[in-house]
C-alpha cells in the first residue's frame, strides 16, 4: 500500500524533473550537436543515437583566431573584476564599517547607475575610446566592464562586511592599524568566501557580457561572446561547429555558476534576499 | 547614524592612534568619482549632441542644429515601434518568469528525488552568454526547416513555424525569458524557503485551501523578492540587444526592435551621432521613468 505521501513525492518528483528537463533542453542539445558531423546537425529528423565525433572540436581549437578570442574572454573578465574590486573593497569597508547619514542615498545612488541602459552610454564611450585609440582594445573593455558592473560588485561586498563583527575591527583600530591594514590583514581575510563569491559573480558577468564587445571591438579584442555573434552571418551556418565553440565557451561559466549559485541570489538582488 | 564616524575618529585620536576614521570616509571616494564620472560625463556628451549636427561619415558638417535631431527622430517609423517593443519585451519577460518563477519556486521547495540534481539543471540557461543563447534557439530549436521545435510540429501534423520571419519580438521573448527564468526561479526560491513552515501548517489547520495560502501567505511573503527580481531583471531587459544583433537584426523592418537596437543603428549603421543622442536620451529618460518606482519599492524592501 503506497502512503499518500509517497503518491505525492512521486508526482512531485515527475512535475519538477519535466520542468527542468525542458528549460535545460537546449543546452543539451546543443551540447549534443556538437559532437554530430555538420550532416547529422542539419537533418530534418533529429538524430538522437548517432557515432559521436570529436571533429568538431579539433576544427574550432585549430582555429588561431579561436584562441585568441578566448584569451581576450580570460583577460577581460580577470582584468575587470580585479579592477572593480580594487575600488569596490575600500568603498564597501568604508559605507560597512564607517555609515554616515548619507550611507544608504549613496548605495541607492551607485544602483541607479546601473539602471542607466549600456546603449545611453553608447554614443560618448564610441566617441571617447575612437579619440583615446580604446577601440578594439582589452583595455577598452576592462575598463567599462569594470565601469558596469562596480555597482553590484560595491553592493555584494557592502552585504557581506556587513556581516563582519565591527569588534574585530575595532580591536584592531586600538592596535594602532590604518585603514589600510585594517582592510588588508583583518577585513579581507574575514570575509574571504564573501569576497570569492563576489569575484565569481564579477567574472560571470563580464564573461557573458555582450553588448560592449559588439559595439567596442573587433577582430583584435574581441572576447567569445562577439566570436560567437559572427556564426550569425549567412556564411557562418555550421551548426556542429557553432555548437563546438559555444559549448567551450559557455563550458567554464556554467561550472562556476553552478558552484556558487547561493551567493549569485545574494549578489544580484543587492542583498535584498538571502 | 552620523555619530559613529566622528566617534570612531575620535576616539582613535584620543588614544594617540592613527586614526582610521576618516580614511575610513575617504575610501569610498574613488568609487563615488568613478561612477560619476561614468555616469555624468556621458549625460552631458549626449545633451551636446542631441543639438548638434554630426555624422561620422561627413565631419565637416559639423555645427548647431537647433532641434533638428528632435524632428528627425520624431519623424523616424522606427522610434514608435522601438519604444512600444521595449516596453512589451520588458512586460512579457517580466510577466512569465516571474509567474513561471513563483510556480517553480514553489514546486522546488517540495520533496522530492534528485532535486538538487533538478536544480541545477534548471539554472542552466541564466550561465549562457546572451550570444550562445540567441543561435542556440535560432539554429537549433525555432529554425523553421530542421530545428527541434519544426520536428515536433510535424511531428503533430502542423506546418512548422516561421518563428523569427513571422513572430520576431514573440521569439526574442522566448530566449529572453528563458535566459531570465532560472534568476527568478533562484531568488523566489530563497524566498518561500524562508517561510516559516509552522505558519503555513497553522493556516492550513484553520481551513485555509491552497489558493488562500498563497495569496495571503506566500504572496505577501514573496514580496521583498519579487520587487528585487523585477528591478533586476528591468535592468539588464531594458538593454537588451546581443539577442537581436545575432538573430533578427531588429526586422523584418522594426518589428522587432527595441531602443538599444535603434541606438546601435544610428551610431554604427548610419554614422548618425546626433539622432543617436537623442534617442539615448530618450532611453534614459524611460530607464529613470522605471527606475524612480522600482528603487522607490525596492528601497523601502532594503534594510540597511
Amino acid at each position: 500500500m503506497i502512503s499518500h505521501a509517497t503518491w505525492r513525492k512521486m508526482w512531485m518528483t515527475a512535475l519538477g524533473w519535466a520542468a527542468s528537463l525542458v528549460v535545460a533542453f537546449p543546452v543539451f542539445w546543443m551540447v549534443l550537436t556538437s559532437f554530430k558531423t555538420e550532416t547529422e546537425a542539419i537533418s530534418r529528423v533529429p538524430h538522437l543515437l548517432f557515432a559521436p565525433t570529436l571533429g568538431n572540436y579539433r576544427a574550432i581549437g585549430a582555429q588561431a583566431r579561436y584562441l585568441r578570442f578566448a584569451w581576450n574572454s580570460v583577460v577581460v573578465a580577470m582584468g575587470s573584476t580585479l579592477l572593480a574590486l580594487l575600488f569596490a573593497v575600500p568603498s564597501a569597508y568604508s559605507m560597512a564599517f564607517h555609515p554616515t547619514r548619507r550611507t544608504r542615498g549613496t548605495l541607492l545612488w551607485m544602483l541607479s547607475t546601473k539602471m542607466m541602459p549600456p546603449v545611453g552610454a553608447l554614443v560618448p564611450v564610441y566617441l571617447i575610446f575612437r579619440d583615446t585609440g580604446l577601440l578594439d582594445t582589452r583595455t577598452g573593455l576592462v575598463v567599462v566592464d569594470a565601469l558596469a558592473n562596480l555597482p553590484i560588485v560595491v553592493w555584494m561586498l557592502y552585504t557581506f562586511f556587513k556581516d563582519v563583527p565591527r569588534e574585530v575591527l575595532e580591536a584592531g583600530r586600538m592596535d594602532g592599524a590604518s585603514a589600510l591594514r585594517e582592510i588588508v590583514d583583518l577585513l579581507m581575510p574575514l570575509s574571504l568566501p564573501g569576497i570569492a563569491s563576489t569575484s565569481l559573480l564579477a567574472v560571470i558577468l563580464a564573461w557573458n557580457e555582450a553588448f560592449w564587445s559588439l559595439t567596442l571591438t573587433a577582430a583584435k579584442a574581441a572576447p567569445l561572446t562577439a566570436f560567437i555573434a559572427s556564426f550569425s552571418s549567412p556564411e557562418g551556418l555550421f551548426y556542429a561547429k557553432l555548437s563546438a565553440a559555444s559549448t567551450m565557451a559557455i563550458a567554464p561559466i556554467l561550472i562556476l555558476g553552478w558552484a556558487s549559485q547561493k551567493q549569485l541570489v545574494r549578489g544580484l538582488t543587492f542583498g535584498a534576499v538571502k | 547614524m552620523s555619530t559613529t564616524q566622528t566617534s570612531a575618529g575620535r576616539r582613535s585620536r584620543a588614544s594617540g592612534l592613527p586614526g582610521a576614521g576618516n580614511a575610513g570616509f575617504y575610501a569610498n571616494l574613488p568609487s563615488i568619482g568613478v561612477l560619476l564620472l561614468w555616469s555624468v560625463v556621458p549625460l552631458g556628451m549626449t545633451l551636446w549632441f542631441c543639438f548638434r549636427r554630426y555624422n561620422l561619415m561627413a565631419p565637416e558638417r559639423n555645427g548647431f542644429d537647433g532641434l533638428g535631431n528632435f524632428r528627425y527622430l520624431l519623424s523616424d517609423p522606427g522610434l514608435g515601434m522601438a519604444v512600444w517593443n521595449t516596453v512589451l519585451l520588458l512586460g512579457a519577460v517580466l510577466v512569465i518568469t516571474v509567474g513561471l518563477g513563483t510556480l517553480l519556486a514553489v514546486l522546488f521547495d517540495q520533496e522530492f528525488f534528485g532535486r538538487g540534481l533538478a536544480r541545477v539543471l534548471l539554472l542552466a540557461p541564466f550561465f549562457v552568454m546572451p550570444t550562445v543563447s540567441a543561435l542556440l534557439w535560432k539554429d537549433m530549436m525555432l529554425q523553421p526547416d530542421n530545428g527541434v521545435l519544426a520536428f515536433l510540429w510535424r511531428s503533430f501534423g502542423f506546418r512548422p513555424v516561421d518563428w523569427f520571419g513571422r513572430l520576431p519580438l514573440l521569439s526574442i521573448i522566448v530566449i529572453v525569458s528563458w535566459q531570465w527564468l532560472p534568476f527568478a526561479v533562484l531568488t523566489l526560491l530563497t524566498a518561500v524557503q524562508s517561510l516559516d513552515a509552522e505558519r503555513i501548517e497553522a493556516a492550513r489547520m484553520d481551513g485555509a485551501g491552497p489558493i488562500a495560502l498563497f495569496r495571503y501567505i506566500l504572496w505577501p511573503h514573496l514580496g521583498r523578492a519579487v520587487s528585487a527580481t523585477v528591478m533586476i531583471e528591468t535592468i539588464f531587459l531594458l538593454g537588451v540587444f546581443a539577442e537581436i544583433y545575432v538573430t533578427t537584426a531588429g526586422g523584418p523592418g522594426f518589428a522587432s526592435t527595441n531602443l538599444s537596437f535603434l541606438i546601435y543603428r544610428y551610431v554604427l549603421m548610419e554614422y548618425d551621432i546626433g539622432g543617436a543622442a537623442v534617442a539615448s536620451l530618450l532611453a534614459i529618460f524611460l530607464a529613470n521613468l522605471l527606475a524612480l518606482f522600482l528603487m522607490r519599492s525596492f528601497a523601502r524592501n532594503l534594510d540597511t
